[in-house]
């Protein structure tokens, strides 16, 4: 394992975050913010509790859960669109490094920075909506599983987008529907029977409803269904990888 | 002495059908500053790419040090350093950012000592808290090979390391080329300037096509396929050659004041004597002669031009 590679890569990624910290940091938290300020404080009081939960604590998982999956597709699959944007791929492809490594170094950077990020959201929130954290490891742990899941999903994206609208394709026509639609906003049980059952199929349905249990204890799934399900995205999301580093897919000639 | 890299039966098809190398094989000796000349598109980016790993090659095997390129990939990557053609860097990240970064990706324990030196050597000391895009051309040029040797590798690929660099940085460039073989680094580059790789190498390989058309010793190449060409100044101009010099490969100028006489050097006897002293007796009178030697240039457009299309 070169250790070293992986660190160079890691830190380079970090630095970057914090030299663009406005924008990497500051911009989603204020965005999320006003969802707080929206839902929560101004429409928030005037909606009447979920599951007898007041609605502005109600959305709180599903923001910070949105911007994780957000925030961690853009900051992967950025990275490692970026270099091969400008050229610089070509310093990784020769180095010593396996492509596990490069993905360790890429995806671990992008993970972390979404996972403060979530955090950060997770403690501006406190400041509008009051609520508690029922199971705060369980909580960490679908925080850690998501953004790492999709920090590698946003990786392979990087790596198959060849262009600038390729980038933007999946996160604003898969990812961003399919997390307002995954019960970020609302419980199942409010919905009509048959969209009850077509929002099943929203993979980001068991993530939102397990991150919601680990908070208030309330589900739309089973919490073990939420957990066994984003253990299936990392799996898919690892095989990709794998395949990519396999073929050398769009990285290779 | 075995040879550092050894390429055999090497060939390369990209996905659109282009055949870029065509069984090429090539030993490189440790040491040595080979020169890859060869016009636009004749595969020496190709050959070096696969060779540092960024292309897969279609078909054949390279070594280096022994290890093979593909399998023992961790090994052979260690020893080598890229600068690349196109200036392609972190245009937000440091001078001193980038090469430590460099220096970490080839698996190396962090040495802000190293990296002062390659800065200084670099003339880039007092820019290494600069962003990369406040630097000059030339400066980007030299923060490249500075990334290439912040690993300290004991071979350094450059690829056309001169092209669109001024006169002044191209003499510093090959100043420190030939500081950096005395330090014991093998050094190939590929250049389409013929001066470059006459002032510089040891051994030049000419491709084309894909294919290495010739390879020599930089002295041997020029003794073989070298000419020399004696060239005589008349008193007076002549309407033709008197035909007793029908012999000797000579030429007439059209105003018949020059004759160009090509030998071969190498040949027992040029015949330059019996031609002045025939000269002599046929009282043609000169004024002036003199003689040059063909340079690689020459033997580099004659080599390329004689290969079939």
């Amino acid at each position: 394992m070169n250790y070293y590679a992986v660190m160079a890569i890691y830190r380079f990624e970090i630095a970057r975050t914090l030299r663009t910290i406005f924008q990497s940091v500051v911009s989603p938290v204020i965005s999320t913010s006003l969802y707080f300020v929206v839902f929560g404080a101004a429409i928030g009081s005037r909606i009447s509790d979920i599951d007898g939960i007041v609605y502005g604590a109600f959305i709180v998982p599903g923001l910070i859960m949105l911007s994780l999956l957000t925030q961690s597709i853009s900051n992967a699959s950025f990275s490692i669109f970026f270099p091969k944007f400008m050229g610089t791929i070509y310093e990784l492809l020769s180095a010593p490094v396996s492509f596990y490594e490069i993905a360790l170094g890429y995806v671990g950077a992008a993970a972390t920075k979404s996972i403060v990020l979530g955090l950060i959201i997770l403690a501006t929130a406190r400041l509008f909506v009051p609520f508690e954290i029922a199971h705060p490891y369980w909580m960490a742990l679908f925080l850690v599983l998501t953004g790492v899941t999709f920090s590698l999903f946003g990786f392979v994206i990087g790596i198959w987008a060849d262009n600038f609208e390729k980038l933007q394709l999946i996160p604003l026509l898969v990812v961003m529907p399919l997390t307002f639609l995954g019960g970020s906003f609302y419980s199942v049980d409010m919905l009509p029977p048959f969209w009850q059952k077509v929002t099943l199929f929203n993979p980001v349905l068991y993530l939102v409803s397990g991150f919601r249990w680990s908070f208030y204890e309330v589900a739309d799934v089973s919490v073990g269904l939420s957990l066994a399900m984003i253990s299936l995205f990392l799996c898919i999301c690892l095989t990709l990888v794998w395949w990519i580093f396999k073929t050398g897919y769009q990285i290779k000639n | 002495m075995c040879p550092l890299i050894s390429v055999s039966n090497l060939s390369k098809t990209y996905a659109s059908g282009f055949v870029a190398l065509k069984n090429v094989n090539l030993d490189i000796k440790q040491g040595e500053i080979l020169a890859l000349l060869g016009p636009n598109g004749a595969g020496k980016t190709t050959l070096i790419s696969i060779i540092c790993g960024i292309v897969n090659p279609t078909e054949g095997t390279v070594t280096v040090n022994g290890h093979d390129i593909i399998k023992d990939y961790r090994q052979t990557r260690k020893m080598i350093g890229l600068v690349p053609q196109e200036l392609t860097t972190d245009a937000f990240e440091t001078a001193w950012g980038t090469l430590r970064f460099s220096r970490g990706l080839f698996g190396k324990k962090a040495n802000p000592k190293h990296l002062e030196k390659v800065l200084r050597d670099l003339s880039l000391w007092d820019k290494k808290d600069s962003k990369i895009r406040e630097l000059s051309g030339g400066m980007k040029r030299r923060v490249m090979i500075g990334k290439a040797l912040a690993h300290e590798p004991e071979i350094l690929f450059l690829d056309e390391p001169t092209a669109g660099v001024d006169v002044e940085l191209r003499k510093d460039m090959w100043h420190l080329v030939k500081e950096l073989r005395n330090s014991g680094v093998t050094i190939i580059l590929t250049t389409h300037y013929i001066e470059e790789a006459e002032e510089i190498a040891d051994r030049v390989g000419v491709i084309n096509h894909g294919e290495i058309v010739v390879i020599e010793e930089k002295t041997e190449l020029m003794r073989k396929l070298g000419k020399k060409q004696l060239t005589l100044e008349l008193q007076q101009s002549l309407d033709q050659l008197p035909a007793e010099f029908r012999p000797y490969n000579l030429e007439l100028s059209q105003d018949g004041r020059l004759i160009t006489f090509t030998y071969d050097i190498h040949a027992e006897r040029t015949g330059i004597t019996s031609l002045l002293s025939q000269l002599n007796e046929t009282g043609i009178r000169l004024k002036d002669l003199k003689t040059t030697q063909s340079s690689l240039e020459d033997i580099f457009v004659t080599l390329v031009k004689d290969e079939p299309e």
